[in-house]
């Protein structure tokens, strides 16, 4: 299963992400790379959708936090939707739960 | 990947990998296997797979700095500890050899990017131990006990 963005959608309220497939050491570099990209349009709110994601490892949840880092420094926001029970213990683990907004749709989340 | 000896139940699964990325969702998959065959449930499972795949993924980032074409070889054995049954997880490589000591995990109130791996697997392993192995590189021993 390749880990890849499935689909970005952008409208006046920010873009949406979806990922997909298996974030780990093999597909953290595309990852990055395209989220870096949507960065650059300084979206308002940023939505990555993780509805889709079997798996993230550590590289991927460094990936969003250098994401955060980014958009906060140009006054964005990134927001995660809708990880799975596996996908969402790594936040838990890392304690980076507190630290990430994570929502359970995507209206909320553009919503924020 | 190869799988050395394919094994009865109580002996040890041996893998012998590259150190490909692309590798690891064969191991994930074998140790979620024994992971499942041991008794842990689900959501012990994916953080037992998590701590295994970060650990391997800290051999080839770090150990091997990236290079592919190196070997991993990963001993995956059941146990059981005053009465407690749970799986040792043998990780070794052949690449540069650090002092133990320095591995450890990086204070997460300092949010940033990397440096997560070690921390991952300490927190979910019951015993982790890093040591120079003999000829070079590095032996990994991490143990998760079911809980009692």
């Amino acid at each position: 299963m390749k880990g890849t963005i499935k689909n970005i959608r952008r409208s006046e309220r920010g873009t949406v992400v979806e990922a997909s497939g298996e974030i780990d050491l093999r597909y953290q570099p595309e990852f990055q790379e395209a989220l870096l990209s949507v960065c650059e349009e300084k979206p308002p709110v940023l939505v990555v959708h993780l509805g889709d994601v079997e798996y993230m490892d550590s590289s991927g949840v460094g990936t969003l936090v250098k994401i955060a880092h980014t958009l906060r420094n140009q006054e964005g926001k990134l927001v995660l939707v809708a990880p799975t029970e596996r996908v969402r213990s790594i936040f838990e683990i890392t304690t980076l739960d507190k630290y990430f907004t994570i929502l359970d749709s995507e209206e909320e989340a553009l919503a924020q | 990947m190869s799988v050395l000896d394919p094994p009865p139940a109580d002996q040890p699964t041996r893998i012998r990998i590259q150190s490909d990325p692309g590798n690891l969702p064969k191991v994930r998959e074998a140790v979620r296997k024994v992971a499942h065959e041991v008794g842990f449930d689900e959501d012990c499972i994916a953080r037992i797979v998590l701590a295994v795949d970060e650990a391997i993924t800290n051999v080839i980032k770090h150990g091997y700095e990236g290079r592919c074409d190196q070997a991993v070889e990963v001993c995956v054995t059941r146990v059981r500890e005053n009465g407690r049954e749970g799986i040792r997880f043998e990780i070794r490589d052949f690449g540069k050899q650090v002092d133990p000591d320095t591995i450890c995990g990086r204070d997460l109130k300092d949010v940033r990017p990397g440096g997560l791996g070690v921390h991952i697997i300490r927190s979910v392993m019951d015993r982790v131990v890093y040591a120079p192995a003999e000829g070079g590189g590095m032996r990994l021993s991490m143990i998760k006990l079911l809980g009692p």
